[in-house]
């Protein structure tokens, strides 16, 4: 605390207190903050709704929801955790972390970052408040096909100019990253020796720029279409309901890859330095990424095998869809290759990471197997997909969350975290994740749909068991709500400024927790270099 | 550990290459397409199974091995050209192993000529109606479960029938042997026609047609439910198929032509009340009251039937309503005139309404002003 309060006594310009510090900030750790606490918040409020639909399914017959009421649940749980829990957090972290990696004082863009942070609380009350406007939130699942979507009451224009503030946010977020990226490495510091969170923000970044106007489109003339008389997706007027399905998967599909590159990144920093090596293969780690979000612009059809797309075009997407594989691939065997022949000790954010390589995997087989395009006849729109996505998005993009955050506490708060309670997070999570998602691959294969809110008798015990693993898994989110308050709070202690033996990014540098301003004088080119050489990134 | 998560993947395989127990695999196949679809699905876990076991193993090994806490010293190499290349190549070529022959299932899966015969599946908010287009009639296909068995919001409700859920009240019926062609289209939202059994899945787009095909090789009855989100009833809209012999399929052929040919009212008689309202609570019953609900009490985004203001108000726009749908409610033009009057008679008479009652002849009128 006394670095803190010394840094802030011989600061030039006077810090806001109370609200005014929030409403106003500037300062990129007070916004990754910021955040961070929204994307928690949202994590729970969407978490809270996937009980509520497991609840529901724990045993067949309706129990406690009317069935567009279930719609509209899962409607809600899907907008809330992709575009309220986990693209916010990445942001947050991005904002926290990136001029502490790069040597910045700030992102580039400090007031803009302001108004990228606040645009997303008015637009998850539109998305909240529109379960109490007459016929309820938009129930047409997350993806809001039409006509289905054309259908609907008020809610639907709610989450419609929800998403508009969201794909804002995103796309002021994205250019802050790009310019700071770009702009603001330290001396010494080229394009191809910064940190691979840094490279994966930085391609995220433009990924959502590029996507990020198509998805505001797309529901941009959703509402013309409900509204103001066209037709784009209405048959009757000779629109055409499929032309969304293309245009929406056009975003959706790189969108998948926003939630899993930063994830890449981020476990491509934790693994090194718990292993105590240097990074394996890291200008194909650069590759891999790259190619990976170039690949994901030309694969969106794969969400669309059932809609009757000639044998060409299946064929096509087919190909390229299974193509990701093999840059997928060289990333997880880069990252066992850091852990070959290593000195590797298992603190939390390791087991998070080791965690998000195996369950990553995992839901990298699944993918595989719903990219064959005839298999995916008898998996599309099944469990098998609510399987394979949850694998790659929890087991992935969460637990990837996770990792940062038990890896990064010590710096943001300036106290250690208890470990034994980290790890007690991390089995608990592992476990009970496995015991809800795995059973959904065989519901899938055995045929059950998803979206339903009752299901036939054969589904029962899986579903049961699904259901029972859910609920001890939203347990143990609260267990790390309870973990992060006690570090907040002093944890076990002060944190030293390099808490982690193997850390030698620049973050690493600065005491903790992190001064108000860091690097407002660049670090010398010795220690960058330094940390190069220690990150295996520069000869000696 | 690593025993152990192998085992578990050699058992699924094991059950895959069987299709024993449907209740957590594929439900037994029994067209070529569905089988050809399950020895694709074995032979890539197969493949899937071995890149684990190798991944995996190497990285327990090294997370058993290579740890600090067993004086294990780390080695800092962090490159290796020849490997990074040989890690590229050879999963693109696994790949090609795979596409191969996937490729040839889904020209087989398209191939929808030289058809024995045609049926029409049109996805209806919540049910699925079916055209023999060949053969010159069509009829609906409900959801058979009663309410009771479904709705236990207070109570354990009914005991459920072991078809629950994948039952309906009139079956496609289709010939052994024979290939069949699928057209899917929809009156209202996009649905999805899939039978796991048949490998088969089809969305049903409104506005347009696709088509798919299958051949049954095996008698039998088979159960699919629509697969795209359409709403309140999306899980309540089950397709059932009756695989049967020639012979039967004949007789019930010439049954179905028969008493489709009866069933056709005569749009010229005139209904006495007490018919057309009995016709009326029959249709009302079997279309509306899943969301108006029996007693006309309404339910969420439906408003309550009785009392309410339309059902006692102008005929006119009562009959507008029930053509063009509102809201959340779709169109039901696609009833017949007299189940129309009957339906809307029914709402205006019944829990107390006391409004006038509507003729086939008015609803017929209605129409043609609408066009």
């Amino acid at each position: 605390m006394t670095t803190a309060t010394e840094h802030l006594n011989h600061g030039h310009d006077a810090m806001d207190h109370g609200w005014r510090r929030w409403l106003y900030a500037t300062n990129h750790k007070d916004i990754g903050t910021l955040y961070l606490f929204f994307a928690l918040a949202m994590f729970f409020v969407g978490g809270f709704m996937a009980l509520c639909i497991r609840a529901e399914l724990f045993q067949p017959g309706l129990q406690y929801w009317q069935p567009e009421f279930f719609n509209q649940l899962t409607t809600l749980h899907g907008i809330i955790m992709v575009f309220g829990a986990i693209m916010p957090a990445f942001t947050g972290l991005a904002n926290w972390m990136l001029p502490l990696m790069l040597g910045a004082p700030d992102m580039a863009f400090a007031r803009m970052n302001n108004w990228s942070f606040w645009l997303l609380p008015p637009a998850a009350a539109l998305l909240l408040i529109s379960l109490l406007v007459p016929g309820g939130a938009a129930g047409g699942g997350w993806t809001l096909y039409p006509p289905l979507s054309i259908q609907s009451g008020m809610g639907m224009d709610l989450a419609i100019f929800s998403i508009h503030l969201l794909g804002l946010s995103s796309i002021m977020g994205s250019i802050n990253i790009i310019t700071t990226v770009l702009n603001m490495r330290a001396p010494g510091m080229p394009l191809l020796k910064m940190p691979l969170f840094a490279w994966t923000s930085l391609v995220t970044a433009y990924l959502l720029i590029a996507v990020a106007p198509v998805l505001a489109g797309a529901v941009t003339m959703l509402l013309t279409d409900r509204h103001f008389g066209t037709h784009f997706f209405k048959a009757a007027g000779g629109g055409d309901p499929v032309l969304f399905q293309h245009i929406f998967w056009f975003f959706g599909h790189p969108e998948v890859y926003i939630m899993a590159l930063p994830a890449f990144g981020i476990v491509s920093q934790i693994i090194p330095v718990f292993a105590r090596k240097p990074l394996f293969g890291y200008v194909s780690m650069v590759y891999a990424t790259c190619s990976i979000a170039i690949l994901s612009f030309m694969v969106w059809g794969h969400h669309m095998f059932a809609v009757g797309m000639p044998a060409t075009a299946q064929l096509f997407f087919m190909f390229l869809t299974m193509l990701i594989a093999v840059p997928t691939g060289v990333k997880v065997f880069n990252w066992i290759a850091t852990m070959w022949q290593s000195s590797m000790t298992f603190e939390t954010p390791m087991l998070f990471a080791i965690g998000f390589v195996c369950l990553f995997t995992v839901g990298g087989f699944s993918g595989l197997i719903l990219s064959i395009a005839p298999v995916d006849t008898q998996m599309q729109d099944t469990y098998y997909v609510v399987a394979h996505f949850h694998y790659v998005l929890v087991a992935g993009a969460l637990f990837s969350l996770f990792a940062a955050a038990y890896y990064w506490l010590p710096k943001w708060t300036g106290f250690m975290y208890h470990e034994g309670r980290g790890k007690f997070h991390f089995w608990w999570s592992m476990l009970w994740f496995n015991v809800t998602f795995f059973p959904m691959h065989f519901l899938g294969l055995a045929g059950m749909p998803r979206r339903i809110p009752d299901y036939a008798l054969q589904f029962t015990d899986f579903n049961a068991i699904a259901s029972v693993g859910a609920i001890c898994f939203g347990l143990g989110q609260v267990f790390f709500l309870f973990n992060v308050i006690h570090t907040i709070r002093g944890g076990v202690g002060p944190a030293p400024s390099r808490p982690w033996e193997g850390g030698n990014t620049l973050e690493w540098e600065v005491p903790s927790p992190a001064p108000h301003h860091t690097w407002e004088t660049p670090p010398d080119l010795a220690t960058v270099q330094r940390g190069l050489r220690a990150q295996g990134l520069e000869n000696d | 550990m690593l025993w152990r998560l192998s085992g578990v993947m050699a058992l699924l395989l094991i059950a895959n290459a069987k299709a024993s127990g449907e209740f957590w695999t594929f439900q037994p196949p029994v067209t070529g397409i569905a089988q050809q679809i399950e020895s694709l699905h074995s032979w890539l876990m197969l493949l899937i199974l071995l890149i684990f076991v190798l991944v995996f193993g190497f990285m327990f090994y090294a997370i058993l091995r290579h740890r600090k806490s067993l004086g294990h010293v780390a080695k800092p190499f962090h490159e290796n050209t020849l490997v990074e290349i040989l890690w590229t190549l050879i999963p693109a070529l696994i790949l090609l192993g795979m596409a191969w022959p996937a490729a040839s299932v889904i020209l087989a899966q398209k191939n929808t000529h030289d058809a024995d015969f045609t049926i029409k599946a049109t996805g209806h908010q919540w049910y699925w109606a079916y055209d023999y287009l060949d053969h010159g009639f069509g009829f609906k296909s409900k959801l058979a479960t009663p309410r009771g068995q479904i709705e236990n919001y207070q109570s354990q409700g009914e005991a459920k029938n072991p078809q629950y859920l994948l039952e309906v009240d009139q079956p496609l019926v289709v010939p052994v042997g024979k290939k069949i062609r699928i057209l899917t289209t929809s009156n209202d939202v996009i649905h999805s026609w899939g039978v796991p059994a048949f490998g088969v899945k089809q969305d049903a787009i409104p506005g347009f047609i696709r088509d798919t095909w299958f051949k049954a090789d095996k008698i039998g009855t088979y159960r699919g439910q629509c697969v795209e989100l359409c709403g309140k009833d999306h899980g309540f809209m089950p397709i059932v198929v009756n695989v049967v012999s020639q012979a039967d399929f004949d007789r019930w052929l010439a049954q179905q032509q028969a008493r489709a040919k009866a069933a056709r009212d005569d749009p010229n008689k005139v209904w006495t009340r007490d018919e057309l309202l009995q016709r009326g609570k029959q249709a009302y019953e079997a279309n509306c009251a899943a969301c108006h609900k029996a007693d006309g009490a309404g339910s969420g985004a439906f408003p309550a039937l009785a009392g309410s203001k339309i059902a006692n108000g102008a005929k006119a726009e009562h009959i507008r309503i029930v053509l063009n749908g509102k809201n959340a409610m779709p169109s039901w033009g696609t009833l017949s005139d007299v189940e129309l009057a009957a339906a809307i008679s029914y709402e205006r008479t019944a829990w107390g309404n006391q409004a006038d009652l509507v003729m086939p002849a008015e609803i017929r009128a209605a129409r043609a002003k609408g066009k």
